[in-house]
């Protein structure tokens, strides 16, 4: 935040010293670095506890097993974590506003029950328990109803999409049906949120009787069999497939290029009006330091990384794409909207929220709605990834790991703190333990849960020490 | 002398059995500091809430710029230019203080995206009309802010919204002497530029320093409103505790009426 260059063609009142006198400078390369070495002391260590676990847990795992680095292996992670990414991604915005959700993941697995449902039945209404096709129109009707009761109308539209796809039973193709599994969590969500913010039950504990509640309905939804889904081709792709080695670079030269564009124009135009900016300097290290990380990993995906060699696997993992998209998505609406600002504003402080006309009920309503429509995608990639629809799909430990993820990353419980990009890098580590372990047999799967426990109460020790740090500065 | 801004008159206001305001006048001029004082309970913070629109009224009349108008929402008065500043100052400490100036008001570009750039300018220029030299980002986090800083944003931000009349309540009380002089001095500039500003307050020293008139309130009367000039801190005392003094405040009637 601080720097010793100060333009001498600076806003009026640069000649009285000490008035905003940060607010018109650059902010050079040294200048950002202490601003962020500042900002560790003061107890806003952002994302560097995470990054520096995933180093040490890399740096160990590569020296119990030399598979550990390999491409293969590597590649494989985004497969086995991206419903853990996705949950964690829908988890965030519930935990910014202080609250939390427990059901995500046996919601989410609900949803996606009912989809596969539909494609392998070719129709809810005969493939649902009679009753409980028709408890699920009758539940989308009464999301509708609420929402609109509590003026949020965008989740409103999104259900009354999935009451469409199911009555018209469009849900018999494939896509539609996901879309549909979606839609119904954002039905589900509705629900919670309003459970939580207008009849006023601590979320915990009503997202505690929903996960065990939709756990139940799985079952009735499923009649008692797994579905297999490692038939459908688009399912399965989600999270097995590949971007071609050419969509790829497209990929990366769009998600790179949006970055760097967006930066450079963001500061060139607080430069010409004369704000506090990065030098383009700045700008242009910091975009090309990403987007030759950026470039050497696309390279090292498009090259064959299958040790068998009648196969080939080469390109970016789909599901990594998923989880980057939609942690860019999540981004923008977070720092970038007005409704983002007023998440942040809400989950700080609520009162304060309220007196500044923000409509406070509507907030956790449309939190509680995004989190459980990125449970059920997070369903339907737990389902891609282990090829079917389980019974227990989104239950065990699913939820607990996506919470861990989002905690770990360094998203605060108490609300008001977090960033999507700390689910991203949360649910990396998350992934990656039990990725390590199963490459040393010899260490059992008890080791597992082990160390995510230490892991994680190590990531809660960094934010509780860095608060009381921040709270004394 | 102009006339007021903001009037009140015959303002009753009970709660259940209990008369909380009686037949209370108050006035704010424009340009000057209105201070409001009086005991706990004595119907300080009924008044400020009945204009605020957070309490109805039971009977009298608020009239604002000349024109009644009927304060049933708390929207009403912020669409008139009336800006409340509470004690517990509602800020968000997990946003900066442009984000917090504008919070629930935000400027955005085509409807959908924040426009940060003119935010920051337009929260500068109103802290910049206070003469606000504490605070050296506009893009400070909240938390990072004392106590005085925080309330010179809370004050800011009311400023921001072209208001005409500003209630500071208890601007100072947690205040230290140097932070308490800086508030105060900003309070009169609220005033200097032309606003009504009603400084409510148990400080003497505070309302003596800064207020043009003093209104007392004694158990829901106007025991008296009086010029600061024409006063003195032992008679605004006696008001506030007797609620006369020598010529001034309620008949000997009237006060044992209301006890």
């Amino acid at each position: 935040m601080s720097s010793n260059v100060t333009e001498s063609t600076a806003a009026p009142g640069a000649d009285r010293p000490g008035r905003f006198s940060l607010d018109v400078d650059e902010r050079t390369i040294g200048g950002a670095f202490r601003g962020w070495v500042g900002r560790l002391r003061s107890g806003e260590p952002g994302a560097l506890p995470s990054v520096l676990g995933l180093v040490v847990l890399v740096i160990i795992f590569s020296q119990l097993s030399d598979r550990f680095l390999s491409k293969y292996n590597i590649g494989a992670i985004p497969t086995q974590g991206a419903y853990i990414a996705v949950i964690a991604l829908g988890i965030v915005f519930v935990l910014l506003l202080g609250e939390i959700d427990l059901s995500a993941g046996t919601a989410g697995g609900t949803c996606a029950a009912i989809a596969a449902v539909a494609v392998s039945k070719g129709s809810l209404h005969h493939g649902l328990p009679s009753g409980m096709f028709w408890a699920l129109l009758i539940g989308q009707l009464a999301a509708i109803a609420l929402a609109v009761w509590l003026r949020s109308y965008v989740p409103a539209i999104i259900v009354a999409i999935g009451f469409v796809l199911v009555v018209t039973n469009l849900t018999q193709h494939l896509f539609l049906a996901l879309v549909a599994a979606i839609c119904i969590g954002t039905a589900i969500g509705t629900l919670t949120g309003w459970l939580v913010a207008k009849v006023g039950i601590p979320s915990f504990v009503v997202t505690l009787a929903l996960f065990l509640a939709w756990q139940g309905v799985l079952q009735f939804a499923l009649s008692g069999k797994p579905i297999d889904t490692s038939n459908y081709d688009l399912w399965h792709n989600l999270t097995y497939g590949n971007l071609s080695p050419t969509v790829s670079w497209i990929f990366i030269v769009v998600v790179v290029g949006f970055y760097l564009a967006y930066t450079l124009l963001t500061s060139m135009r607080a430069k010409a009006a004369n704000l506090a900016h990065d030098t383009i300097a700045l700008v242009l290290l910091r975009g090309g330091v990403i987007a030759v990380v950026a470039v050497i990993v696309t390279i090292l995906a498009n090259t064959n990384r299958n040790t068998n060699p009648y196969r080939v696997i080469e390109g970016i993992p789909v599901p990594a794409a998923i989880a980057i998209v939609l942690m860019v998505l999540a981004t923008l609406a977070l720092t970038k909207t007005t409704w983002g600002r007023h998440l942040y504003a809400t989950g700080g402080n609520t009162e304060a929220a309220r007196r500044a006309g923000i409509d406070v009920v509507k907030m956790k309503v449309s939190a509680f709605a995004l989190c459980s429509s990125f449970g059920a995608l997070g369903g339907i990639l737990l389902a891609s990834s282990q090829s079917s629809a389980s019974l227990d799909l989104g239950g065990s430990n699913v939820l607990l790991f996506s919470v861990a993820a989002a905690v770990i990353g360094g998203t605060s419980l108490f609300g008001g703190r977090g960033k999507p990009r700390d689910a991203i890098i949360g649910a990396i580590v998350i992934t990656v333990i039990p990725n390590g372990l199963l490459l040393k047999p010899s260490l059992g799967p008890q080791w597992q849960q082990v160390i995510t426990g230490v892991v994680l109460l190590i990531a809660a020790a960094v934010d509780a020490i860095s608060r009381r740090r921040a709270a004394r500065s | 002398m102009s006339d007021p801004i903001l009037e009140v008159r015959k303002l009753n206001k009970s709660f259940g059995p209990v008369h909380v305001l009686h037949d209370v006048d108050f006035n704010v001029y424009p340009g000057e500091v209105t201070a409001l004082v009086g005991d706990n309970g004595a119907g300080k913070s009924t008044l400020v809430k009945c204009i605020a629109g957070i309490y109805g009224t039971d009977s009298g009349e608020i009239r604002f710029e000349g024109t009644p108008v009927t304060m049933n929402d708390p929207r009403v008065p912020t669409s008139l230019g009336i800006e409340f500043v509470y004690q517990d100052l509602a800020l968000a400490d997990n946003l900066d203080i442009t984000q917090n100036m504008f919070l629930g008001r935000e400027e955005t570009n085509s409807k959908v995206f924040l426009a940060d750039g003119l935010m920051e300018k337009k929260a500068r220029a109103a802290l910049e009309s206070l003469d606000v030299r504490t605070v050296s980002s506009v893009r400070q986090p909240v938390a990072s802010l004392s106590g005085g800083q925080r309330q010179t944003v809370a004050i800011a931000k009311a400023v921001l919204w072209n208001s005409k009349v500003v209630f500071l309540d208890e601007p100072t009380a947690a205040l230290g002497v140097a932070q308490t002089k800086q508030v105060l001095d900003l309070v009169r500039r609220l005033a200097d530029q032309g606003r009504g500003v009603v400084l409510i307050s148990h400080n003497m020293n505070d309302v003596m320093a800064v207020a043009d008139r003093v209104a007392a309130l004694y158990l829901g009367h106007v025991a008296a409103e009086v010029k600061t000039a024409e006063t003195n801190t032992a008679q605004i005392v006696e008001l506030i505790t007797s609620g006369r003094s020598d010529g001034l405040g309620l008949s000997a009637q009237a006060v044992n009426e209301s006890i």
